[in-house]
């Protein structure tokens, strides 16, 4: 019973950082932007939640720092692809290169330092229920925040008229624009949106998760957070899911060296890149051709005529 | 009201005006970000930009560097060209190095003249190997090959670390996770004695040379630039999608895979944890940087090869912290690209067009 407690709550805590990420990218590309830029947002969201919580002592001030930060970062790939029409794929890139740089180098005075930890909400009552009590009612307020802005995604992407403009921007941006519906304005809104949960994901790990900075901690997660896109296929739901079972395989892999198993830490710290290219792969060659639910336009320059 | 205008031809001038406008761009937003971190800008860019070229062994230097970019970034152009987007050069790189260099300690102690083309041919089959994987998984699955050439530098670099803590480590290296030294007929040939330059650097030119003609003057290349021009035209006239998706990916992974190898035998002497410090991810931007173009790449692999090397400089003289060197070079990308838009598109007032009665 502990045991199962204490695994199933490790995979929610590895879990959350991607939950964030996901939701934004969700978005972005539901609006037929193609941000590959993910890394780079979490990363600068990591270290400016760190540093501003570390200056001012304050974890909401840090929190929303790093969101403000991540939206920053994303509008600068927006002025690159929106504006300057750049192509998607290498401003990503480039987002996520000059993202790492910049981070060390607003990080370097701050490592080694410490922060106290996000302390976690108890809720009375709830908190005793035996199993569900610990497993749902015992976390920090952004693991609370992560499943909130899931849901809000969710609800604004299927039951809003805003919703389903960004929608019919991202499946046909030419239809979209000739009806009137502003394409970069509507862009540029969801990629901060995009960038601010990016920030959080990569905040949580600096101040919730471990609270300390240390360079390129997000170790690939911005890349894990794409893939959990694609394995949802575009829905939130299944982003929830997607993010939950890439954070149990990462959780599994430090159980199984905690069993002391006679094998190198560095093959099972293999395990969820490994685990995100077979669900790729599992994804992609479904029969129910999940990447034709894509939308209409992702990745496409918007350049309007006359 | 200013608008954009597509050219209906990408402006010749600007193609090549556009990369020396970004690199002044930078240049001047990194004096910006030195004088916020008090350093005098105007010295500090001297520092960056002199010091490569002071002496003999600084200008070896920048042939150490400039190698492995520019074979990558030959690779790498050929796919970015064609839209495939190959960005786990850094994977491959270290896999070239890791086999390579296992055949290379296999043989310890043994002399002989094959040692070192076996050397790299196994480097560049590692290499191509392991880009043989995006490659399958698309053509076969469809998985992006993006993602998947990605996961597969963290696994490269995972490997590499498992294999010199355990099978490959040097038996009389006090347990260090390292492998023994390349010596003898595995050691990369220096170029001149007293520096680290090595012939690998001749490689880089020939490759370079090779993908010239074949953009300029085979069908493949051909192919390559319709695929990724007009995807759709590619597919009418008959092009196989996949075949050019396998070429792009094994061409750009073997390359890396060599550039690992001589890393690893030349410049490093050994296979360490540390051997992938970045070059397969600035590669895509040299290749950017040198338009796609081979003649291109080699001058914005020694641009590169610069920066690398002044921001040492910098951090030594200047007490700068290493990061700026990234810093610098992801800026060097943004506006790179967001240049690009001057020779595709043109700036135009918007007029008011008069009905005329």
């Amino acid at each position: 019973m502990e045991l199962a407690i204490n695994i199933i709550l490790g995979m929610m805590l590895a879990a959350t950082p991607l939950l964030f990420a996901a939701t934004g990218e969700l978005v972005v590309e539901r609006a037929g932007v193609l941000n590959l830029g993910v890394e780079g947002m979490m990363v600068i969201g990591a270290v400016a939640g760190f540093i501003v919580t570390a200056e001012s002592g304050s974890h909401l001030a840090g929190i929303v720092g790093a969101a403000i930060a991540g939206a920053a970062m994303a509008l600068l790939f927006g002025l690159m692809t929106q504006v300057l029409l750049a192509n998607q794929v290498a401003s990503g890139l480039a987002l996520t290169i000059f993202g790492l740089g910049l981070s060390a180098l607003l990080g370097s005075g701050y490592s080694g330092l410490s922060i106290p930890a996000l302390a976690r909400i108890e809720i009375p009552v709830l908190t005793d229920i035996p199993f569900f009590g610990p497993l749902l009612f015992r976390h920090e307020p952004m693991f609370y925040l992560s499943i909130l802005l899931l849901v809000l995604t969710g609800w604004f992407l299927t039951r809003t008229r805003a919703g389903l403009i960004l929608k019919a921007v991202g499946e046909n941006h030419d239809a979209a624009h000739a009806i009137g519906h502003p394409v970069v304005l509507i862009r540029l809104l969801a990629l901060a949106w995009g960038g601010a949960l990016a920030g959080l994901g990569g905040a949580y790990l600096s101040i919730a998760r471990t609270p300390l900075w240390s360079e390129e901690m997000t170790a690939g997660r911005g890349w894990i957070a794409l893939a959990i896109v694609v394995f949802a296929g575009w829905r939130t739901n299944r982003a929830l899911l997607g993010a939950y079972l890439f954070g149990g395989v990462t959780i599994l892999q430090l159980h199984v060296q905690g069993l002391g198993i006679a094998i190198p830490s560095q093959y099972l710290s293999m395990l969820p890149y490994l685990v995100t290219i077979a669900v790729l792969v599992a994804i992609s060659a479904s029969p129910t051709r999940a990447m034709l639910r894509a939308p209409g336009s992702l990745g496409r320059t918007f350049h309007a005529q006359g | 009201m200013i608008r954009l205008e597509r050219r209906p031809e990408t402006s010749r001038i600007m193609l090549w005006l556009t990369p020396v406008l970004a690199l002044v761009l930078t240049i001047l937003v990194g004096m910006v970000l030195f004088a916020m971190l008090g350093k005098d800008p105007l010295q500090t860019v001297a520092v960056i930009f002199v010091s490569p070229f002071s002496d003999l062994y600084n200008l070896s230097e920048l042939l150490v560097k400039a190698t492995p970019l520019i074979l990558i970034a030959i690779g790498l152009s050929l796919g970015f060209r064609a839209g495939i987007w190959n960005i786990g050069a850094e994977g491959q790189f270290t896999i070239g190095a890791l086999a390579g260099g296992a055949v290379g300690l296999a043989f310890h102690g043994t002399d002989g003249l094959w040692l070192m083309p076996l050397m790299w041919i196994t480097g560049c089959a590692a290499g191509m190997a392991w880009a043989a994987i995006p490659a399958f998984l698309r053509t076969r699955f469809g998985a992006n090959e993006i993602l998947v050439s990605l996961m597969l530098v963290y696994v490269a670099t995972l490997l590499l670390s498992a294999l010199v803590t355990g099978p490959l480590r040097d038996p009389d290296g006090f347990n260090f996770p390292e492998s023994r030294l390349f010596e003898g007929s595995a050691a990369m040939p220096l170029l001149m004695e007293g520096t680290r330059a090595h012939i690998g650097f001749f490689a880089a030119l020939v490759a370079a040379f090779v993908a010239w003609l074949l953009l300029g003057r085979h069908v493949v290349g051909f192919q390559i630039r319709l695929l990724g021009e007009a995807p759709r035209a590619a597919r009418f006239a008959g092009f196989v999608e996949a075949r050019v998706i396998w070429f792009c990916l094994l061409v750009s992974g073997g390359l890396a895979g060599l550039a690992g190898l001589f890393e690893a035998t030349g410049p490093v002497g050994q296979l360490v944890p540390s051997l992938p410090v970045g070059y397969g991810f600035t590669a895509i931007i040299v290749a950017f940087l040198g338009r796609l173009n081979p003649l291109g790449i080699i001058i914005a692999g020694f641009v590169m090869a610069v920066t690398y090397l002044g921001g040492e400089a910098a951090e030594i003289t200047m007490q700068l912290p290493n990061a700026v060197t990234a810093v610098f070079q992801g800026l060097l990308l943004f506006f790179l690209l967001g240049m690009d838009v001057l020779s595709t598109y043109r700036f135009r007032l918007r007029r008011r067009v008069r009905e005329v009665a």
